[in-house]
């Protein structure tokens, strides 16, 4: 007859591996039949029951309460083992000499100061309060800690970037820097692809692949899974793309991510289109668009082929390009709204889908998803796409395509519009077209360029023209005229949405905070560890150096001394 | 209210005192508040009920000194009927190691803060052995104290007035650097303590047999500097003391039954809870179950940034624990976590002349769940029996719980 001998240790906390040891420690003890030390979480409790170790004694435990169960041939063994556990606890501990293990990431700091990150792998209700004090610090976080919330998530992360840190995480279980794997990683070769991933495992594939196929890479970026998120608005991976955008060794970069939300992905997009680099993209579960390869991004299906493609592309000799512009300039050169008066439904669709990748948001009768349905089609907001061949535009009306009235009106109303920096028109030629839509439009793109340089506004205007030589208006006059009137004229859609993302800010305003620096990824890695024991081991036996920090949740886990602390910080 | 701001004024000012003993005089004569019926002791408040072995038995010898009983019942019923007050040393600017019985006709040192002007007092070192400060009673402990009273009192008064004053900080900044953390190791400093009296003593005796004797017991303990060390660190704990918002610690003191706090920012006010029993090595014949709880005054060391906060000084005293050097090390750089600031004239050759840690924080306290390190005796529970071991002992956790909480409302955080 089997016995089960429990003890609740009030607030003691230790790191999981370190309670695994003492399990399989106890269980060879004699007579002992079966061991479950815990941490006495819903979860943790809900094992033991199931183990039949849990006890009435050990059934109010509170999460930071440490439980002992021992199921023992009988009390005695049971208690025997018990009385072991302090024993088993120190022996561990003493190794002779030990040097001094930091209490506090302050501590911390002092012993190692080249340390430029923290690793932080406590339970995730402590997980924001030991980033946030690593910021503070001046150290960029790998939180490998999950059971952080997203509001937690979304203002550690804006925190970091006012001061030009990165926070990898929460839930971000892998990454390379600079040849140091955090967390969980592979021993990948050093080589020209630097990664961004929003998935641990697929970043892990994805470099293990690089490294079977010959390839290597630069550094291995983790975000954690939500920051291709719309709260988060992918603050960590575009910072880290940035990063590899500037780092010269990155000479293919790979963006990983589990489905991101729709606008953030098309931020992401447009971010890699300025890089400069080629970039793999795998957006996973995203629809990718139908052309694999556009400008400079090459879309991937899979991890595997997003490995492919990097390694590929790693090898390829390099096309010379025109020197980076950054961010920052960019939106500078770049000035006001975007107006589309379309009078193909079609073209005005395509572009659409087009300027996705390069604009946050565009307005319109038509708009790709609803949240950007123009609340009154007659006044244009921010970007805006007008198809004026949609019902609401024709009822009692010619077609825009036959007859010019309404759109001149509209051309004048967008002209007037301060904040307007360009207008795109799209002039479809051809048989039962308006037989001559430049004789129409050449004066009105005059004048509306004229108002607005003597309102000290450059506006620009751009043609899209939809025609061939033998159409009866005559193509090579149409478009002589419309450029005499100060038209830029544009044949494809892609060449047009491509000169609007040269032309117009890439996003609403520039991100506040600095760049990151690129020394985070060319200085030596150096880690204060926080948390699992085992990752400061595992960046020792890498080579860097690594700090193990005696973490022990702070005012030993009660609230209310925690709340007093917290608010004594404030004042 | 700046709360960092207010600690860096106490501990500025418990750096900057300048501890310096400057005479010798009758605790009735000397210290603030005393009178003919009053026994001062280590800790917080204490009654004759809940007063452990060996504070009965220190009462009891000093009633005996002073004439008034013969034997521990009578002193029960005079403490009892309250004939006979109790209050703390540190309700008078004094201390007192272990049970720290301080009667009205004792001698007591003289120590001035010479930079913010305030005093201290603290009891003469009796030596090893039975003694009083252990609870100790009997005539043999008797006859020791009336010769420090009548022979060796009067020839130090003379000395130390005749020294024009000793240096206790500076003497403390040279024993760390010779192997002293101030509090159970003050070999060191106790010969600098001779060093800068023997002339004095030779000078001021008129018998050289009476000045070999005094430098003799001077000499022969290794303690006899530890009660001036002491009332220097409470001149500098007191000159911390008061600050508003400051949520340094300038009080800690342990009676044989309570362990006790005050903190600056926090007027008078102690936090107390149950003494622990220390952790270390026993004399031969002697273990846990002897030991009487934590007692003694002698943590203001601890509260001034030496003693448990110097420990890497003092490598020699990781024995008390079966330790190495290294973990007289470890030990101060765990203090370097819960202190505010390091010290500049206190400093540790070791660790590259790094200032020991200083000014106890509470908030670190409970933030890190680190309580201070006190090296200390341990004294037996049973009165007279004397010191059985020495070693490592921590305050409760609550009492600095409890102390945030207080500040917490007084400062309506």
């Amino acid at each position: 007859m089997s016995t089960v001998s429990t003890e609740i240790r009030r607030g003691a906390y230790f790191d999981s591996v370190v309670l695994m040891e003492l399990q399989s420690s106890l269980k060879r003890l004699p007579e002992v039949l079966d061991v479950g030390v815990m941490m006495a979480t819903a979860a943790n409790k809900d094992l033991l029951n199931m183990q039949g170790l849990l006890d009435e004694s050990a059934k109010d435990a509170q999460p930071e309460d440490l439980i002992i169960c021992i199921k023992a041939a009988n009390e005695a063994f049971a208690q025997t083992a018990l009385a072991e556990v302090d024993n088993l606890l120190v022996r561990r501990r003493s190794a002779v000499d030990q040097d001094y293990l930091p209490k506090s990431l302050a501590a911390a700091t002092k012993m190692l100061p080249d340390a430029n990150w923290v690793l932080v792998s406590v339970p995730g209700q402590y997980a924001t309060r030991v980033a946030r004090e690593a910021l503070e610090l001046q150290k960029n976080v790998f939180l490998y800690s999950d059971n952080v919330s997203i509001e937690d998530e979304v203002s550690l992360k804006q925190q970091a970037r006012r001061q030009s840190l990165l926070v990898m995480g929460p839930d971000c279980g892998t990454a390379i820097v600079n040849g140091i794997g955090f967390g969980f990683a592979n021993q990948v070769r050093r080589g020209p692809v630097g990664l961004v991933g929003a998935s641990g495992t697929g970043l892990q594939h994805v470099t293990s692949r690089i490294h079977q196929l010959g390839g290597g890479i630069t550094h291995a970026l983790g975000t954690g899974g939500r920051d291709l998120s719309t709260p988060v608005a992918a603050t960590t991976a575009l910072q880290s793309l940035d990063l590899l955008r500037r780092d010269p060794e990155t000479k293919v970069i790979v963006l990983i991510s589990k489905p991101p939300a729709e606008e953030v992905a098309a931020v992401m997009l447009r971010q890699a289109r300025m890089t400069q680099k080629p970039v793999v993209v795998n957006f996973i579960g995203h629809s990718a668009p139908e052309k694999m390869t556009d400008e400079n991004l090459h879309f991937a299906r899979s991890l595997d082929e997003a490995a492919e493609l990097a390694v590929g592309l790693g090898l390829a000799p390099q096309i010379s390009r025109p020197p980076e512009t950054p961010t920052s300039e960019r939106v500078t050169h770049g000035s006001g709204h975007l107006r589309g008066l379309f009078s193909g439904g079609t073209l005005a669709h395509e572009v659409l889908l087009m300027l996705r990748n390069y604009l946050p948001a565009v307005y319109s009768n038509i708009p790709l998803n609803k949240a950007h349905k123009l609340p009154d089609v007659w006044t244009s907001q921010e970007h805006t796409i007008i198809d004026l061949g949609e019902d609401e535009f024709t009822v009692g009306r010619p077609h825009p395509m036959l007859d010019n009235t309404l759109r001149l009106q509209r051309l004048q109303q967008e002209a007037d519009d301060p904040s307007v920096g360009m207008i795109l028109l799209d002039v479809v030629l051809g048989h039962g077209a308006h037989p001559d839509p430049a004789a129409e439009l050449a004066p009105a793109i005059s004048a509306a360029r004229a108002a607005a340089k003597k309102a000290g506004r450059n506006l620009e205007i751009v043609a899209l023209v939809v025609g061939t030589d033998d159409d009866p208006q005559g193509f090579a006059s149409q478009v002589e005229r419309l450029q005499q009137a100060g038209a830029r004229v544009e044949m494809s859609t892609r060449s047009l949405a491509a000169h609007v993302g040269q032309k117009l800010p890439v996003v609403g305003k520039a991100p506040e905070g600095q760049n990151v620096d690129l020394k985070v990824l060319q200085q030596p890695v150096a880690v204060l560890n926080v948390g699992l024991e085992s990752f400061a081991a595992s960046i020792k036996a890498q080579e860097a150096e690594a700090l193990h920090v005696d973490w022990r949740p702070p005012a030993g886990g009660n609230d209310k001394l925690l709340s007093i602390l917290e608010r004594m910080k404030k004042k | 209210m700046d709360i960092d701001k207010a600690n860096k004024e106490a501990t500025e000012k418990m750096i900057e005192a300048r501890a310096v003993l400057v005479g010798l005089g009758k605790a009735k004569d000397v210290i603030p508040g005393m009178r003919e019926n009053l026994l001062l002791h280590a800790g917080p408040p204490i009654t004759w009920e809940r007063a452990s072995g060996p504070m009965r038995g220190a009462i009891t010898g000093a009633l005996i000194f002073e004439g008034k009983v013969r034997d521990e019942d009578g002193a029960r019923a005079l403490v009892e009927n309250g004939e006979i007050e109790l209050e703390p040393c540190h309700h008078h600017q004094s201390v007192g190691p272990m049970a720290g019985v301080t009667s009205p006709s004792m001698s007591v040192y003289i120590i001035e803060n010479e930079t913010h002007g305030n005093r201290a007092f603290s009891n003469l070192n009796e030596g090893y052995g039975k003694v009083l400060r252990y609870g100790a009673y009997d005539s043999e402990v008797q006859e020791r104290l009336r010769w420090m009273e009548e022979v060796m009192g009067p020839v130090l008064k003379d000395a130390i007035e005749a020294s024009g004053g000793i240096d206790i900080k500076a003497l403390l900044s040279e024993a760390l650097h010779m192997g002293d953390e101030g509090h159970n190791r003050n070999k060191a400093g106790s010969i600098l303590y001779l060093k800068a009296l023997a002339p004095h003593i030779a000078r001021v005796s008129k018998d050289s047999a009476v000045a070999a004797q005094v430098l003799q017991a001077i000499g022969d303990n290794a303690l006899s500097v530890l009660n001036p060390v002491m009332a220097a660190c409470k001149v500098m704990a007191d000159a911390a003391h008061g600050i508003a918002g400051s949520t340094i610690v300038t009080t800690m003191a342990r009676n044989g039954t309570d362990f006790g706090i005050r903190v600056s920012g926090l007027d008078d006010q102690w936090f107390t809870a149950p003494a622990q029993i220390p952790k270390g090595l026993y004399f031969p014949g002697y273990a846990d179950e002897h030991a009487n709880a934590d007692i003694g005054d002698s943590t203001i060391t601890e509260t001034a940034g030496i003693g448990g906060f110097a420990m890497a000084a003092a490598p020699a005293i990781v024995t008390f624990v079966s330790g190495t050097p290294k973990d007289a090390t470890n030990a101060t750089m765990e203090m370097y976590e819960i202190a505010f600031s390091e010290h500049r004239a206190f400093t540790i050759p070791s660790m590259s002349f790094r200032g020991t840690p200083i000014g106890i924080d509470l908030r670190k306290v409970v933030e890190t769940g680190i309580t201070p390190r006190v090296n200390t005796g341990i004294a037996h529970k049973e009165a007279g029996v004397g010191q059985i071991g020495a070693g490592l002992v921590r305050p409760p956790m609550e009492i600095f719980e409890s102390a945030l909480v207080a500040y917490a409302e007084k400062y309506d955080i």
